[in-house]
This record gives C-alpha cells, sequence and structure tokens, in this order.
C-alpha cells in the first residue's frame, strides 16, 4: 500500500545550499541501487505527512544527521532500523518536535494545518501516580469530562485493559504498560504516531502479541506510524517501508510489499529480513557503495 | 497463622521490654535502687494518672502540642514555599539556595545563646526555634524532590500538551510529593527535639515546665512522666506522618498491598 518517495532533488523550501544539493544528487547517483527503485519519483506525487530537507543535526561537535531527506507518506507504516547511534532515535525526537534541527527544514502536513503528532517512549512513561485510566486522559480536554472518560475508556478497551482501568500503574506488567501508553497516545486519534523502540525491553512473546496489536490498530485509526527499532524482524514485520540509517544518512530504503497480517514463516519474509539483517551487520560490503 | 506464630511474633518482642520493667520494680522497692535516681514503674503510673485527673497533663500537653504545631506550620510552610520556588525558577534557586545551603550547617541548637538575646525567653523564642528545626529538612527535601523528578515524564507531559499549572499539578508535585513526605518526617523529629530543648531552658507552661518543676522537687516519677509523654507525642506524630504517606503515596509500590499482575 506503500509508495516510497525517496528524493532529494525537488526544490529547496528554505535554506537549503546549492552545494549540499549538488552532494546529495551525487549521492543519489551513485546509489541507484534496487532499494532506490521509486527514488525518482517526483515530489508532487505523494501525499506526504512528512518532509524532511537537508536535515542536519549535531550535538556539540558529533554530527548525528547531516543532510537527511525523507518523504513519509501519509497512512504509511515506516520502520527506521539502524545501529544504537546512528540517529535514528534523534530523528525520532525531531519530527516529535523533542528537538530542533541545526539545518535543513522539516515541513508536516497535516489534514487541516498541523500535524497531529504523539509519540511513545522506550519506557512507557505513565505517570505512576494516576490510575490508569487516568493516564489515558492525560492531556485531553477536562471539560467536557464525561466526553474525555467515555473516549478514554473506549480506547482502553481497544488496548484489552479495560478491566486495569482503576489500577495503579505499578500493578501493571511491562506489556500492559506499553498498551496503556499506546492507548493515551491514540485517545488523541493522532496523524502521525512516533514509536521509539516501545518494544525494546519486552519478552519475545509479549512482543509479537504487541506487534499485532499495533497493526490493528493502526489499520483500523489509519494513522502515520513511523517505528524505530534496533529489531530487524519487527521491522520487517510491521512496516511498509523498512529504513536503514548509518552514521546519520539513509543506507537502504526498502519496500515490504508482504501481504498484512504477516506470517513470519514465509521464505519471502525470511528471504527480506536476511537482505536487511546483511546489510545492518556488515554495511556497505554487501551493499552498494554509498559514498 | 497458627497460635504458635501469633506467639512468636506479638509476644516475643515484649518479653525483654517487661523483664527490664519487672527488674526495675523489683530493685526499687527492695531499696537496692533510690527513687531519687528512679522511681518506681508503678509510681510513674500513678503520677501520670493524678496528673490526669488533676487535669494538669493535659493542659501541658495542649501548650506543648500548640508550640509544636505553630513551629511546624510556620517553618514546614516557609521550607515548603522556599523549597518550591528554588526548585521551580532557576533565577531564585541560584539566588537563594546556596545560602541555605550555607545556614542550614549551623545546628539549631547552637543558637539558642543568639535567641535568647533577639526574644527573651518568652513564647516567640521556642517558636523561633522549634520554626528554624524544621524548616531545613523541609526546604531540603522539598527542593531535592523537584529537581529530582523524572525529566522523562515533563518531557512525556509536554509533548502531551501539558504546560504551565497543568504540567505542576499533574506531573512536578505529585512526583516530587515522596520527598516532601519524607521532609515532614524528618521535621517532624527536629520539631519535638527543639521543643524539648526550648521548655526546659525556660517556660511557664508545657510538659517541659512540668518536668523542670518537679525536678525542683525530687519528683522523679513527674520527671520520667514527662519523658514518656515527649516520648508518646513523638510517636504520634510519626504514625500521623506515615498514615499521611499510606494515603498520598498509595500509587507508590512501596505502598501497595498484594502482588503484582
Amino acid at each position: 500500500m506503500s509508495v516510497i518517495a525517496w528524493s532529494s532533488s525537488f526544490s529547496p523550501i528554505a535554506g537549503l545550499d546549492l552545494e549540499s544539493e549538488l552532494r546529495q544528487q551525487l549521492d543519489c547517483a551513485a546509489d541507484t541501487g534496487t532499494e532506490r527503485r521509486l527514488g525518482l519519483a517526483p515530489p508532487g506525487d505523494v501525499d506526504a505527512a512528512l518532509r524532511l530537507n537537508g536535515i542536519g543535526k549535531r550535538y556539540g561537535t558529533r554530527e548525528v544527521l547531516s543532510d537527511f531527506n525523507m518523504q513519509i507518506e501519509r497512512g504509511s507504516f515506516v520502520a527506521i532500523v539502524g545501529r544504537s547511534g546512528c540517529g535514528k532515535s534523534t530523528l525520532l525526537r525531531l519530527l516529535a518536535g523533542l528537538e530542533r534541527a541545526d539545518a535543513g527544514t522539516l515541513q508536516t502536513v497535516g489534514r487541516d494545518g498541523d500535524l497531529h503528532t504523539r509519540i511513545m517512549f522506550q519506557d512507557a512513561r505513565l505517570l505512576p501516580w494516576k490510575s490508569v485510566l487516568q493516564n489515558v486522559m492525560l492531556g485531553l480536554p477536562r471539560r467536557p469530562a464525561a466526553q474525555s472518560l467515555a473516549r478514554a475508556r473506549a480506547v482502553l478497551d481497544e488496548v484489552g485493559l479495560s478491566e486495569r482501568a482503576n489500577d495503579w500503574p505499578a500493578q501493571l506488567s511491562g506489556g500492559q504498560r506499553q498498551r496503556v501508553a499506546l492507548a493515551r497516545a491514540l485517545v488523541h486519534q493522532p496523524e502521525l504516531l512516533l514509536l521509539d523502540e516501545p518494544l525494546g525491553a519486552l519478552d519475545a512473546l509479549t512482543r509479537i502479541e504487541m506487534h499485532a496489536l499495533i497493526e490493528r490498530l493502526w489499520r483500523e485509526h489509519g494513522f502515520t506510524a513511523v517505528l524505530v527499532t534496533h529489531d530487524v524482524h519487527e521491522a520487517v514485520a510491521l512496516g511498509d517501508r523498512v529504513v536503514l540509517i548509518e552514521a546519520g544518512r539513509i543506507a537502504l530504503d526498502q519496500a515490504v510489499t508482504l501481504a498484512r497480517p504477516r506470517t513470519r514463516d514465509t521464505a519471502a519474509f525470511a528471504a527480506l529480513e536476511g537482505r536487511v539483517l546483511q546489510r545492518v551487520l556488515h554495511g556497505e560490503a554487501s551493499g552498494q557503495g554509498t559514498n | 497463622m497458627s497460635f504458635k506464630q501469633v506467639l512468636k511474633q506479638r509476644l516475643a518482642p515484649c518479653l525483654l521490654p517487661l523483664f527490664i520493667l519487672l527488674v526495675w520494680e523489683l530493685s526499687t522497692r527492695s531499696g537496692r535502687l533510690s527513687s531519687h535516681v528512679l522511681p518506681e514503674p508503678l509510681a510513674v503510673v500513678r503520677a501520670a494518672w493524678q496528673l490526669i485527673q488533676s487535669g494538669e497533663m493535659w493542659a501541658d500537653v495542649k501548650v506543648s502540642g500548640a508550640r509544636a504545631l505553630a513551629g511546624l506550620v510556620v517553618g514546614g510552610g516557609l521550607g515548603l514555599v522556599l523549597g518550591l520556588a528554588t526548585g521551580l525558577f532557576k533565577p531564585l534557586e541560584i539566588a537563594l539556595d546556596s545560602t541555605i545551603q550555607m545556614i542550614r550547617n549551623i545546628p539549631v541548637l547552637a543558637t539558642i545563646p543568639l535567641v535568647i538575646l533577639w526574644f527573651g525567653i518568652d513564647e516567640s523564642a521556642k517558636l523561633f526555634l522549634v520554626a528554624l528545626g524544621v524548616f531545613f529538612p523541609m526546604y531540603i527535601n522539598t527542593y531535592h524532590g523537584i529537581r529530582e523528578v523524572d525529566r522523562g515524564l515533563i518531557e512525556m507531559a509536554r509533548s502531551y500538551g501539558l504546560s504551565g499549572w497543568a504540567l505542576y499539578r499533574d506531573v512536578i508535585l505529585p512526583g516530587a510529593l515522596p520527598s516532601i513526605l519524607v521532609g515532614l518526617r524528618f521535621g517532624l523529629g527536629l520539631m519535638w527535639v527543639t521543643l524539648i530543648v526550648a521548655e526546659t531552658i525556660s517556660a511557664q507552661s508545657g510538659i517541659g515546665y512540668m518536668t523542670m518543676n518537679a525536678r525542683e522537687f525530687l519528683q522523679t516519677d513527674i520527671v520520667l512522666v514527662g519523658i514518656l509523654l515527649y516520648a508518646l507525642l513523638g510517636k504520634v506524630a510519626d504514625v500521623l506522618a506515615k498514615s499521611l504517606e499510606h494515603v498520598l503515596l498509595r500509587w507508590h509500590p512501596a505502598y501497595q498491598q498484594g502482588a503484582k499482575a
């Protein structure tokens, strides 16, 4: 269902200098691998919720992201993988507005103006002094209270935790906490949901359950999802598109066209997972040069 | 729980105190222990009963309790307000915190000569000492409680649209509450210590007055009643603070009964 748009050549929206633009085009030219098969799509063709142009981010002297370009199609599920410290979490924090980019432009296109964005963190970050239900209601308008309450209960029911509404977060298991965090994000009906390794700390079985839940809710609610993970299996299971980031740049942009819901024991799944994993582990040696 | 276990858990800890009381009673009765040093336990009970019946005890407890409470409200309130202010506002922290941290190293009781010079020996001196004693633990724990609130939770709340008062009410203050309550319990402990000292220096009423008066007349039984009263009041304050924690921190894993789900 996704159209991949890896575009570096469309007109700069603001402050993109000629030099970096040129360099990018060279990159792209040197990098016409199969993964970039849709790289030539003109920018206007895609209903993009997010457009990143020449994004740069540095902490002190360390450059985390440099000249980063990406488009994310509305309603698609993009999985971002990469080794620790490759800049994937920084990218997500930029998208969430928790950090500011040092260079480039980040354009968000909402259906009516602002792109309504919510983030789910690696740790659930539930307020321990609020009940599960109150946590889900965080940030909802206090009046009319009945309406907010009804919405929170409905979403809590969607993640299967309506019986735990009055429990404290400390009484929940790790997976249940992440489900509450998911409900808390969804109650705001976001157009863009950012997932920052939300399943990293969960056991394998809970993780598979969470995959199914996230996928189901994504299909039902129709939001755009960006998942950062270091688990290639998870990325292939969930993403329409798996984007590998290396040293602050996109090293691979792989479409995943497997039918949903995905069965993980097919040869196609394994082949795709193996390919991305190879690329993550061996970098440019097995893939094509990225300059 | 079987009867044997009840016996072990409830009664065993009482054996030593009962034994000490018995030895004490016997040694004062036999005359080995002079009643000027320690009166027999029964005499202490009798003295306490008389004080209760005459209404003296209640009057003294009321006076001492009122002093303690006033000091707690003034000192604790100031500590709380200043701790919140320095914890929340950077400019105030820069302006005030290092000064307060410096002053806090002065033992409260070391200021007594100065306090007597300033306030004389009347009520305001006692209020000042108690308030000073309660102020520092309250201030420090409030300040640290606010500084130690999980940054991740604040970041989450901001990204969920909370700001201003809502952020304080829903995230920062509840996050600082465990630490603030620790400050309160420390403050309550120091409240009684400073009050006892302040009342012992000079008082025309209160438990301290009662014991110092009794000392003049060698009424060791009443002195002991006074000491036990202080212990009892201290315990009551601690129990109250603890139950406050149980109510306010019922979300906290440490206060939850039953196993995790």
